[in-house]
């Protein structure tokens, strides 16, 4: 649903479908629609047969990288001993997505019930959501949620009278945009410094507190409760291109377009007409000029990039880009590049844990450079340093991060070169933002 | 031990077997292939941050940290390929960007493995046209300063506080390239093994304030030795300049004390320069004691020994060889051997087994031990009227030296000359020990050779030198040319000793016989 705007009629709600709907964050409102319906369903089940169902019906990893998830928690041994954990990664941080806000928002309950579905999957009895710290709202609406769920005995040593222990915990980051990567999340939630792990260990091997750990995202937990109920079949049906991309993704859009907002598409879904249809296409007298389709993160496209694409895993990496976290940037022709992306890079910069060499000095680099340019004090060689550095961060860190900063950087130098060139050569910033900032 | 699974695999082209689960960086070790690197440190667990030791293995899809990966059967690996070159370049360009190029001031410059490995491999220019970060210089207690405008956080240093010292003094604040090396609130680099993170840091950041603007690392000449300020025995490197010591260094021995020396043993070292020094051997004439001849002064000393009871004051700082010809000089009448022996707080290491600053102050406590030396409060207790009193590098500081009164003549074999007695007959200055080599048996019964650091001051000679010219003159015995003589003569008399060689202990030295931990095996 288009929240905070009227639901458009080719979108199709699954977990958007109560957004705005106040009833729906209580647990009898909840219940009301069906709630706890899955819970129940997958407590009368082996966690064998709901691996199998979540497997079979291809619902991959919504935080970016797009995982199977059946595949995910089948990698989680039963009967070795140790205690199992789940982790819930509500620490959406990625500049543009606030697609998980919103869930947490409308609908906690679909949040617990999923988290104890995993749990219950993968053989843990404990699972911590480890939300963004600067969600003050999401915290409250899905603590109010846990607290409903234990009274109700839902939740607790004996899950819905199943005799089964299911607990969920909350923890809050402290605003770290690294604590979203899943070993810094691990890290962060041990009490340690938020930096990522080197792998292997793999989590489902020693994650949390060393033990065999499953990390998933909000959505991806959200959406096994559907599929529990409506069947993989149903899942899988929700396609409209690639069979290994299914179900139905939900974007947040941001940026220079008519009707920002959280919408939900089914996959292979056209790029174009989301943006100019389903989104109401570029503010009055403007162009699209750019979409950053997944995140910061993930490569920029140009508009005809953008167009010709069908919204789903695949679809993305076919024309230039990823579907990462469906946070959805986009640009019109009142930007400047070079400026956005210098922002980019900023935030990279800021954000980095300062372990691994390449990340802790190249972001920071890249910044300096970029601001430079951005300032007009920039010079043709600056792009090779440019292009040089981000080569050099690229495939050789730890995590993602030093990547993601490399990204728009070598996306934007490669699509919108004349941009830079343009202030490298001392003309003006043609932009109106450009006075602005 | 359990015989270990042995991997087989290709590093450079050369064929190499080693243990499973040995990293890609300590087998390329094994062939002689050392792969630049910042924050492995074999002591250390392995973060893989620096991403240094990037290097190429086949099928891999990702260049490969070696610290962190594991060799695997079958394993091709390329350190030199123009990939792995390329992505180490890159490395050490991102290094650079924010270290100062003030090697001509730097303390570490000489030593340091950034400087190194930039030159082996590194850009030749930097292409950053932007300033440089700046932090000012902090101190961090105890003995160590913080540079942070040179640290490249390779957390080599939090890692030795948090796992070998367990001591959580240190901590990476802030992020991005504005991380440095942080101190908790109102914690100090105050733990007794904290000055091995100065060793540990490949880069100057972390410096010595006691090392600190004394000498380039080129300027240093270096011996190995054993640290003499208490009976763990860890191995050291003494480096000199101008045969003046400047500073004291850990030598890896994985069988006493890995790569590290504690503080009070790495500063405390200024009494082995000090210049107040017995230099001429001196020979009592009437009130005074004049100069002698060195042939004038041994023979002075062998009339006053030829027909009286020694009684032999030594000190635990001497090696064994000077100890055990001092026993010969008991032998020969029956004499008496006492030392004493300074003690202090001792110091654990907690993350490394039985490694410690000990409670006794003195090299070879255990050496004197075995050679049948009685340790003593009061050690002048029993010296009877008849005997002669032998002291042996005693300072006799803090002692009542009225009982030294007593004996029928004094002879100094040591350093320096004691102060307050007035029966001295004759002195025969000698080498401290870093002027002269020799072995110490540390607490667990392990014998280490030490070598000569610097030359003896004025006309003193090695303590076993001495000795032997002595029991020469009592017609005991030919003198010694070398101190493997010494020793050797020491293995045949003593069976602990027995079988010992200065070569086959090397420079890491080994165990006497029924030592308390065996240890390597003879």
């Amino acid at each position: 649903m288009g929240y905070p705007h009227t639901s458009h009629q080719r979108e199709t709600a699954v977990l958007s479908q109560y957004f705005g709907d106040t009833e729906a964050r209580t647990l009898d409102g909840w219940k009301k629609r069906g709630g706890y319906q899955a819970l129940e369903k997958a407590l009368g089940m082996t966690p064998a047969d709901i691996v199998n169902v979540v497997k079979e019906s291809g619902l991959r990893g919504r935080g970016g990288a797009g995982f199977p998830t059946g595949m995910k928690w089948s990698f989680m041994k039963p009967g070795d001993g140790k205690p199992h954990y789940l982790c819930c990664n509500a620490d959406e941080s990625e500049p543009g997505t606030f697609k998980d806000r919103e869930i947490m928002r409308w609908t906690p309950h679909a949040v617990v019930e999923g988290c104890a579905i995993g749990a219950y999957a993968i053989g843990a009895e404990v699972a911590y959501i480890y939300i963004r710290g600067e969600f003050t709202e999401p915290i409250m609406w899905m603590e109010r949620a846990l607290q409903e769920a234990y009274a109700a005995g839902i939740l607790g040593a004996n899950a819905m009278g199943t005799g089964k222990r299911i607990d969920i915990y909350v923890h809050r980051g402290a605003g770290a945009y690294i604590c979203g990567e899943e070993t810094a999340l691990m890290n962060s939630l041990e009490g340690r410094r938020g930096n990522p792990r080197i792998k292997p260990p793999f989590p489902a091997v020693a994650g949390v507190f060393g033990q065999p750990t499953t990390i998933n995202n909000v959505e991806t937990l959200a959406a096994v409760c559907p599929i529990l109920m409506k069947g993989a079949e149903w899942y899988k049906g929700m396609c409209l291109s690639n069979p290994k991309s299914t179900g139905s993704k939900l974007y947040s859009v941001c940026g220079n377009i008519q009707y920002p907002g959280t919408y939900e598409v089914v996959m292979g879904f056209s790029f174009k007409d989301f943006l100019y249809d389903v989104c109401g296409g570029p503010v009055k007298g403007r162009k699209f000029k750019a979409v950053i389709p997944g995140g910061a993160s993930v490569p920029i496209q140009t508009m005809e990039e953008a167009e010709a694409t069908l919204m789903d895993y695949e679809g993305f990496i076919a024309q230039g880009s990823m579907l990462g976290s469906g946070g959805v940037i986009v640009i019109d022709d009142a930007q400047n590049m070079v400026r956005i992306i210098a922002r980019l890079a900023r935030f990279f910069a800021h954000e980095s844990c300062a372990q691994c060499t390449q990340c802790r000095e190249g972001t920071a680099w890249t910044t300096k450079i970029l601001e430079r340019i951005r300032d007009g004090q920039g010079t043709m060689e600056d792009l090779d340093t440019l292009m040089g550095i981000a080569n050099n961060m690229t495939g050789t860190t730890i995590c993602v991060l030093s990547d993601s900063c490399a990204t728009p950087v070598i996306s934007g130098i490669k699509k919108f070169r004349p941009e830079f060139e343009a202030l490298i050569h001392g003309k003006r910033v043609h932009s109106v933002m450009a006075a602005v900032a | 031990m359990a015989e270990a699974k042995m991997v087989n695999l290709t590093i450079e082209g050369r064929t190499v077997s080693v243990p499973e689960g040995t990293s890609i960086l300590e087998a390329a070790k094994t062939v002689g292939i050392l792969i630049p690197h910042y924050c492995y440190h074999p002591s250390l667990p392995i973060p893989g941050v620096c991403r240094m030791c990037l290097v190429e293995v086949e099928k891999a899809p990702k260049l490969s940290p070696s610290c962190a990966t594991s060799v695997a059967e079958g394993q091709v690996v390329h350190v030199h390929s123009e990939r792995a070159l390329e992505a180490r370049k890159g490395v050490l360009e991102f290094l650079l960007i924010n270290h100062p190029l003030d090697c001509p001031i730097c303390d570490k410059s000489g030593e340091c493995e950034l400087q190194d490995f930039t030159y082996q491999e590194g850009p030749a220019e930097s292409r950053l046209r932007d300033p440089k970060r700046f932090n000012p210089v902090e101190d961090f207690g105890g003995d160590i300063m913080y540079v942070p405008n040179r640290c490249i956080l390779c957390t080599r240093c939090v890692r030795f506080m948090d796992d070998v010292a367990h001591d959580t003094v240190l901590n990476i604040s802030e992020r991005g390239d504005r991380a440095l090396v942080g101190k908790f609130e109102g914690k100090d680099l105050t733990h007794a093994w904290a000055g091995n993170i100065v060793d540990l840091c490949p880069v100057g950041a972390l410096l010595s304030k006691d090392f600190l603007n004394k000498a380039r690392a080129w300027e240093l000449d270096r011996a190995a030795s054993i640290c003499p300020n208490c009976p763990q025995g860890c191995n050291i490197m003494i480096e000199v300049r101008d045969n003046s010591i400047a500073r004291l260094k850990p030598r890896p021995n994985d069988d006493v004390n890995k790569f590290f020396i504690c503080d009070y043993g790495r500063l405390n070292y200024r009494w082995m320069n000090r210049q107040d020094r017995a230099e001429l051997p001196m020979v009592r004439n009437g009130a005074n004691l004049a100069v002698a001849e060195w042939e004038v002064a041994i023979h002075s000393a062998a009339r006053l020994l030829k027909d009286a009871k020694p009684f032999v004051l030594a000190s635990p700082m001497l090696s064994n060889e000077a100890l055990f010809l001092l026993t010969r000089l008991l032998e020969r009448k029956g004499g008496t051997g006492v030392f004493r022996v300074a003690t202090g707080e001792e110091a654990p290491l907690p993350g490394v087994e039985d490694l410690a600053l000990r409670r006794d102050r003195a090299a070879n406590v255990h050496g004197a031990e075995l050679l049948g030396y009685t340790r003593s409060e009061n050690p002048l207790a029993d010296l009877g009227a008849d005997d002669v009193l032998v002291i042996a590098d005693d300072d006799l500081r803090g002692m009542t030296v009225e009982a030294a009164a007593r004996a029928k003549g004094v002879i100094v074999i040591g350093t320096a000359v004691p102060d307050g007695l007035d029966n001295i007959s004759v002195v025969l200055p000698i080498a401290n020990f870093t002027e002269e080599e020799g072995t110490f048996t540390n607490l667990r019964g392990r014998v280490q050779r030490f070598t000569q650091a610097k030359s003896p001051p004025g006309q003193a000679r090695p303590s076993w030198l001495v000795l032997g010219d002595l029991l020469g003159a009592l017609g005991a015995q030919d003198s010694f040319f070398l101190p493997s003589d010494v020793f050797a003569d020491l293995a045949n008399a003593r069976p602990e000793f027995s079988g010992l060689t200065y070569d086959k202990l090397g420079m890491r030295g080994l165990p006497v016989l029924n030592a308390e931990t065996a240890g390597a095996t003879r």
